[in-house]
């Protein structure tokens, strides 16, 4: 049916016709018979990359296939989301191989963004733990294809954004746990020297994110709080945990029922939130056993926490550079700073190395920040879009609703390579979000 | 451990309502026409809830397998809940008769035919909950779907003879009436959403329902007052509406 739809940046919305299939041979006939479309998860992208005139919502596509909970596989359905998933196998004593910084989103989802969480720098993203899947392509033809299988295929639709088909089934590999709880070490950094020279010490730890203030000046310049963490041991559990070490505790969750005016989100409130944050950090290293949720998606405890941007909405800036190139992560943060129209989620995150065709990891930093959509904004983004650009760096598509065309050609070595498998398995451009069309990723 | 038999498995009411029971640990028999269809929700309920779940070829619109179809069943069921029904098309359904006679067959005969045999084989034991997945469409006629709301109408009225019948053998039958749901059957009708339910919030109330042993569930308490202003429109008014 006609639907308005959204991603969670709230922008853009556009009218789609938005379908859901729950069988495989039902989808295939929609799929041979329509153009312009584009199948959709749970719309936790940022911007228009599963938006499309036509929409195949695959959230009822969504049936556990099989879990070996000998050697931790799991096989699903596509539109099956993260949280189901670990509700099964964290009882079961295993865990997500890799999880971006939030939940709801579909196996399919992650697998065409090519998620990639704090343990990039160890474990990859998510691209590297997928034992096999299967597209439905334009053909209407549903092809297996893994790292060894129809290889070109299977590395197009890892971060391809759904251009190669619908991905409709995926097996991948799960990672063994012992407790449901992180050990986890906060540090606090008195500016980016100092945190990138701690991401380094402390490179050995499994996850490590940091929390970055990106409004102060002078010394403080990029003053922050690095998060490392383990999954803790039962031995490190108090005695209240180690009863049931694979069971959470229960708890509530709270929702922002609408859209708060956008003026709630302005500079004062950000240097609030950072310092408040900062604040609860009186020690320069603290330890703590936590469960896994506040420390893998400390923003899930609130539900619909992007209605806090207003109607207008918000973009999400993720950018990643190469270790080289530090300079150009300064030259940003500099000017992010200095424009004071950045957000209070600041996350920066050294990546390992990934070869990959088209996934957005590359061994550097990457830094994500929210900024409200306001008059100029636009201007201002394809302004750091070219210092991006010329420090060989590069936007994650997933968080991309407004990048030109011009600069994902220049910034994604393997574009051509892409777009000419695209084409073979796409034929005539059948799927097509509004970003492919944007980006001309299906010409 | 109970079991639940579940007639139209393939629906997105029947997989909710499948799910919610599975939660609370009942063995699941999946019955439908495609059974190779079932096969992904019988492994999806095994590995999220653990639970026995089987599939089983059943046609509603096929009565002489009913007999059959119900003494090959693993286990007699706990509990057997009729989801199957098909929306169709009212203008198609007036001039052409195959497909009224489906609208009919899969909302009421079908219906009828299957639950005879389990009635008898409840009445029999003394036990068991049969749950009836109605319409509000039923509950009067309107020229937009009256084929469809005659079909449930008829259903509405069997199940509440039914449930008159068995009450003395103590087996529980119970009316839903879910109003609007959000599901593949309705995609592409555009629905009030205070009064359109998730098919999740259905599986829930049906359970709790059961539980409870309601005779008649509004999933959506506003309906049971829509539904009695709609039938209290004297027929003077009614045929002139456009409904």
């Amino acid at each position: 049916m006609q639907k308005r739809l959204a991603n969670w940046g709230n922008f853009p919305a556009v009218d789609s016709d938005e379908n859901a299939f729950t069988q495989e041979d039902e989808l295939r006939k929609y799929v041979v018979a329509n153009t312009h479309m584009i199948a959709r998860g749970n719309g936790r992208c940022y911007g228009d990359a599963s938006l499309g005139k036509h929409s195949i919502s695959m959230l009822k596509y969504d049936k556990m296939l099989s879990f070996d909970t000998a050697n931790g596989i799991m096989d699903v359905q596509a539109g099956v989301t993260l949280d189901q998933i670990l509700d099964i196998i964290v009882p079961k004593g295993w865990f997500l191989p890799v999880t971006p910084g939030t939940k709801y989103i579909t196996v399919g989802g992650a697998v065409a963004s090519d998620v990639h969480g704090k343990n990039h720098h160890v474990d990859g993203a998510f691209s590297g733990h997928i034992i096999d899947m299967d597209v439905l392509t334009a053909s209407g033809e549903t092809i297996c294809c893994s790292a060894t299988q129809h290889e070109d295929l299977f590395w197009a639709t890892c971060g391809g954004m759904g251009l190669t088909g619908v991905i409709t089934r995926v097996k991948f590999g799960l990672k063994k746990i012992a407790t449901a709880y992180i050990r986890q070490t906060q540090l606090k950094a008195k500016n980016l020297e100092e945190v990138i020279r701690l991401f380094d010490e402390y490179k050995h730890y499994t996850y490590s994110m940091a929390w970055i203030d990106c409004l102060q000046k002078g010394d403080s310049f990029g003053r922050s709080i690095l998060i490392v963490g383990e999954h803790a041991t039962p031995e490190e559990l108090n005695a209240a945990q180690q009863k049931a070490p694979l069971t959470l505790p229960a708890k509530r969750k709270l929702t922002l029922p609408f859209n708060l005016p956008s003026f709630v989100l302005n500079t004062f409130t950000v240097k609030a939130f950072n310092w408040l944050y900062y604040g609860k950090n009186y020690k320069k290293v603290m330890h703590k056993v936590i469960p896994y949720e506040p420390f893998f998606y400390p923003l899930d405890a609130i539900l619909h926490w992007n209605r806090g941007y207003g109607k207008a909405g918000f973009v999400q800036y993720q950018f990643v550079v190469s270790l080289e190139q530090k300079d150009g992560l300064v030259a940003i943060l500099q000017r992010i700073s200095d424009k004071g129209w950045g957000s209070f989620l600041a996350v920066l995150k050294v990546f390992g190395k990934q070869d990959s065709l088209i996934s957005f990891p590359m061994e550097g930093y990457t830094l994500a920040l929210d900024f409200p959509i306001r008059k100029g904004l636009f201007e201002f983004l394809d302004e750091l879009d070219e210092i991006v650009l010329q420090y060989g760096g590069r936007l994650y598509l997933s968080k991309d609703a407004r990048m030109k065309q011009k600069i994902f050609w220049n910034s994604y070595p393997n574009a051509g390579r892409f777009a000419e498998i695209v084409k073979q398995y796409n034929n005539n451009a059948r799927f097509e979000s509004l970003q492919s069309e944007r980006l001309s990723l299906t010409k | 451990m109970s079991t639940l038999l579940i007639l139209g498995a393939g629906s997105d009411m029947a997989v909710a309502i499948a799910r919610k029971f599975a939660s609370e640990k009942y063995d699941i028999q999946l019955a439908g026409r495609n059974t190779a269809a079932l096969i992904p929700q019988q492994q999806d309920l095994q590995v999220r809830f653990g639970v026995k779940a089987t599939t089983h070829m059943f046609d509603a619109a096929h009565f002489a397998s009913h007999t059959a179809f119900y003494a090959g069943l693993p286990v007699p069921p706990d509990i057997t809940v009729c989801v199957f029904g098909y929306l169709g098309d009212q203008e198609k359904a007036q001039q052409n008769w195959q497909e009224a006679a489906t609208i009919i067959n899969s909302n009421y005969t079908g219906a009828v035919s299957i639950l005879n045999i389990v009635a008898e084989s409840y009445e029999a034991r003394k036990q068991g909950t049969i749950v009836g997945i109605s319409s509000v469409a039923g509950e009067r006629g309107r020229q937009s779907n009256y084929i469809y709301g005659s079909a449930k109408a008829g259903f509405t009225a069997y199940l509440s003879g039914l449930r008159n019948r068995l009450f003395r053998s103590g087996v529980h039958v119970m009316s839903v009436q879910p109003g609007f749901v959000n599901t593949r059957m309705t995609q592409h009708l555009t629905l009030p959403p205070l009064l359109t339910a998730q098919p999740e919030a259905v599986a829930t109330a049906v359970f709790k329902a059961v539980n409870r042993k309601k005779n008649v569930l509004y999933v959506k308490w506003h309906w049971r007052y829509i539904m009695l202003i709609i039938k209290l429109i004297p027929e003077g008014i009614f045929k002139k509406l456009s409904l």
